[in-house]
């Protein structure tokens, strides 16, 4: 990580300012015991326009919180969250968010949620139609628009939260283990989704995605950032060069996964998470 | 035709038990003050023949209404301002329970003290009755939403009102619903006691006519079952279904 260090962060964005910086990031999560857990503790890193970044740790190392502050839901604790060098102050549509649950809205049709996002743009109604029979489409939902979220599956469900994430051509795609609760099979196909998403933008839309799985990352990482257990550090970096689109079954991937396996799992996984690797 | 049939029969038969027993007690009785079912439905057919009955069910349901939107656009709004105040909710909310707790009954002398043996008094009962009901529930509601919902908003770029509008209010919709319900029951039940003791000069409604028919136990009895049929036929087709629409679609009816 030493390329950004003598960097100074610069005032207005320039093609060098990272779309997203987290400096010395401390974030502190109040327990219902009525005390706080450092969730993550003086975390620094960069992501560049484009770049795709997994941030990879086991429960409760606080990627999930980091992630809430880029996405503006909550409030640093101490240092600094920024949006192409600028502090983050709330949540917009310039960031979109794929949750751990697909975060439907219930009483909206699959359409009218992804119509919603469009709406709340401010997109005229036959742009907001055109757009979301295109990203429905996309993802293989064409068929469903007029269903309702309960009466998708899982997969179909998180699907339809990409969708409409995309739907307001976001600069920023932060994912908070949104595969998580998934099947294998859904899994891979919605890993698909993302991994195309993320071509298709030719370099313009940014990802940051949290996920415990290391197999996950390096599918789909440029980077991956590896943090320690509670409370969250930084604590190794990897490359990944591996072709896209990738494949699960890709040798290079392999490889690399073992690679960090081997690397992490005793130090870093050893809360408890290695079983919750080997099922994707 | 089966749907229907499998939806009323149960409580039919419920219906029937009940008024076989009523029939078996009124008959080894012999005081008049058990009618029997028979005496019971010659009563309502002279009510209706006469026109007596139909035109205090009309005033009745009129004034229900009346006092139904207003407590339900003051419940609603209340509570509302409570979820989105801390202090007003820390303030008001206790005083709304107390509302809520005071039996309706207990308003009536007020009531008639404030505004006279009046219409305005046997309203002002109804609405006091039902509208902390529907506070409550608005709040609760609103409460209850799940945080989710209203972050996954805030990514959106939902802020402010139109995040209440678009997120926040239409969550809440079930519990809402559960306070429409709630709300009728107390409107209905406090209505009848302002009616029956609030009696006006010549006012008509189903609890001024209980008023002048207590002499009459059939008559009472008559007025009674109209009373009932009304207040359940409104809960079931109005809010029930509703109520089936509204959760259905969010899928939390179990399949059937």
């Amino acid at each position: 990580m030493g390329e950004r260090a003598t960097r100074m962060i610069d005032r207005d964005p320039t093609p060098a300012t990272p779309k997203l910086a987290v400096r010395d990031l401390t974030v502190r999560r109040p327990q219902a015991s009525g005390g706080t857990i450092v969730a993550a503790a003086g975390v620094t890193f960069d992501v560049a326009v484009g770049e795709f970044v997994c941030l990879l740790g086991p429960s409760g190392c606080g990627k999930t919180s980091i992630l809430n502050v880029l996405a503006g839901l909550d409030p640093p604790s101490a240092g600094q969250a920024l949006l192409d060098g600028r502090p983050i102050e709330g949540p917009g549509p310039d960031r979109a968010v794929l949750f751990q649950e697909p975060a439907l809205f219930p009483w909206l049709s699959v359409r009218a949620n992804v119509e919603l996002a469009l709406e709340l743009l401010g997109a005229s109604p036959e742009a907001r139609r055109s757009e979301t029979a295109r990203r429905l489409e996309q993802v293989g939902l064409g068929a469903f628009a007029d269903a309702q979220p309960h009466e998708l599956s899982a997969g179909m469900r998180q699907r339809a939260a990409l969708a409409r994430a995309l739907a307001a051509d976001p600069a920023v795609v932060l994912g908070d283990e949104p595969f998580g609760a998934l099947d294998a099979q859904a899994r891979e196909l919605l890993q698909n989704e993302v991994q195309r998403a993320w071509m298709e933008s030719e370099g313009r839309t940014t990802f940051l995605f949290v996920t415990h799985n290391v197999r996950e990352a390096v599918l789909l990482a440029d980077r991956v950032l590896v943090m320690s257990a509670a409370p969250g550090r930084l604590v190794e970096e990897f490359r990944i060069h591996a072709q896209r689109p990738r494949d699960l079954d890709d040798v290079l991937v392999t490889r690399v996964v073992s690679e960090i396996h081997e690397l992490l799992m005793l130090e870093v996984f050893e809360m408890g998470e290695k079983t919750s690797d080997s099922d994707a | 035709m089966r749907r229907a049939l499998a939806e009323i029969g149960p409580p039919l038969v419920g219906i029937a038990a009940v008024v076989i027993v009523w029939a078996v007690v009124a008959a080894s009785t012999d005081t008049t003050a058990i009618p029997s079912p028979a005496a019971v439905w010659d009563a309502f057919v002279v009510g209706v023949r006469d026109g007596d009955l139909v035109a205090a069910a009309l005033r009745t349901l009129i004034r229900l209404l009346f006092s139904f939107v207003i407590a339900v656009s003051l419940g609603v709004s209340l509570g509302l301002a409570l979820a989105l105040n801390e202090f007003a909710r820390r303030a008001i909310r206790p005083l709304v329970v107390a509302l809520q707790i005071t039996p309706f009954v207990a308003w009536v002398p007020l009531a008639v003290l404030w505004f006279g043996v009046t219409e305005r008094a046997v309203v002002f009962v109804a609405i006091v009755g039902s509208f902390p009901a529907m506070t409550l529930a608005t709040l609760q509601a609103i409460r209850q939403v799940p945080p989710l919902y209203e972050r996954a908003g805030r990514t959106l770029g939902a802020r402010g009102w139109t995040l209440y509008r678009r997120i926040v209010f239409p969550a809440a919709m079930p519990g809402v619903m559960a306070g429409l319900q709630q709300a009728w029951g107390f409107a209905w039940k406090a209505l009848m006691a302002g009616e029956l003791i609030v009696a006006t000069a010549g006012a008509t409604g189903l609890g001024h006519l209980l008023d002048r028919q207590s002499n009459d136990p059939a008559a009472v009895l008559a007025t009674l079952a109209v009373i009932v049929v009304l207040g359940v036929a409104a809960d079931y087709l109005l809010f029930g279904q509703l109520d089936r629409r509204i959760r259905g679609r969010r899928g939390l009816l179990p399949e059937s």
